[in-house]
């Protein structure tokens, strides 16, 4: 009796950051879209820069090239908006990047534990060996959040 | 034979609020929650200095009623430069007073959006959330978020309580930051 390990094809989108290519699962690709004003206000969480407005959501903008590639990005693009699963629920995040995307079907290894949290797997297309992205290790989120001063019962909170 | 009412559309929510600025930035609280604005030339005497070296964003204290009501740096409290300051907001069911730039103008939102979950950090106890207005964003924020019950009881103790009993006793308050 032979042991088959079964390996699913997924689609993911490629996404370039400076030199590099880097790839998230499409399923949690919700669009891409032209740069936009980004609106700035204080806060204290370093890696996000602002917010845009998109089809009437107030969407975050988190610059990943600082981490994935040591350094931010001087010429933007795009935005590809994606979704950031929380406990419970997922919200857009819109992360700059720097060319086109690109929709490839592929065989994902997944991440070993000496792989970054930021890495959900890896895939290999056209000669490179590619990082699939993992949104829940990349971007900040609520581990360290306090509880709110006046709780909102909903995402979208009415006054 | 007639056709079926339509059904009633409930009718938008919306709340007034005023939009102001800090060092520049725009930001938007409910009118509801301001209980008076006032110039801070008319404050001059009736402020006590304050000193809490752990709390720089608070260098006033007002009497109202049997009531102390903490002056904040709006700047320093969102961390933005310094700039010279014009109005006070005291802020209702709080004990703080917002030092600010001015105010833009009154007006209303219909929505409110939680801020978004990305933001992980003091600005979830700053803001209610964010709103659209006129193809802008701007932070709504929480009265209630400028001082926590720690920094409240830190400025309560750093109050001798013979200069809590003395409003005034700062005649010349600096209210440029």
């Amino acid at each position: 009796m032979s042991l088959r390990i079964e390996s699913e094809s997924q689609s993911f989108v490629l996404l370039r950051l400076g030199e590099r290519r880097f790839a998230l699962a499409a399923k949690h690709i919700v669009e891409l879209v032209a740069p936009s004003r980004v609106f700035r206000f204080p806060h204290q969480t370093p890696e996000i820069e602002g917010v845009i407005l998109r089809r009437g959501r107030i969407v975050p903008v988190c610059d990943v090239a600082e981490r994935l590639i040591g350094k931010s990005l001087k010429s933007r693009r795009l935005y590809l908006i994606a979704l950031r699963r929380y406990a419970g629920q997922a919200e857009w995040i819109a992360l700059p990047v720097t060319g086109e995307c690109e929709l490839i079907t592929a065989e994902m290894s997944p991440a070993s534990d000496a792989d970054s949290p930021h890495v959900a797997g890896w895939l290999s297309h056209a000669g490179d060996v590619i990082e699939v992205l993992n949104l829940d290790g990349l971007t900040p989120g609520p581990t360290d959040v306090a509880a709110p001063v006046a709780p909102l019962e909903t995402e979208e909170a009415r006054p | 034979m007639r056709p079926a009412p339509l059904a009633k559309q409930p009718a938008a929510r919306t709340e007034q609020i005023i939009l102001f600025r800090v060092s520049g930035q725009l930001f938007a609280v409910s009118s509801a929650s301001v209980q008076e604005v006032r110039s801070v030339d008319s404050l001059g005497g009736a402020t006590t200095e304050l000193s809490q070296p752990g709390l720089r964003k608070v260098r006033h204290v007002l009497r109202r009623g049997g009531e102390l009501v903490y002056v904040i740096n709006g700047a320093m409290h969102f961390g933005l430069p310094a700039a010279p300051v014009a109005l006070i907001f005291v802020l209702r069911r709080t004990r703080t007073a917002l030092l600010i730039d001015g105010i833009e103008k009154m007006t209303t939102m219909s929505r409110l959006q939680a801020l978004p979950k990305a933001f992980c950090h003091a600005e979830r106890q700053w803001y209610r959330g964010l709103t659209a207005l006129e193809q802008s964003v701007v932070p709504v924020v929480a009265p209630a978020g400028f001082l926590t019950e720690e920094e409240l009881d830190l400025l309560d103790a750093a109050l001798a309580p013979d200069e809590a009993a003395e409003p005034g006793a700062s005649e010349e308050a600096e209210w440029t930051q």
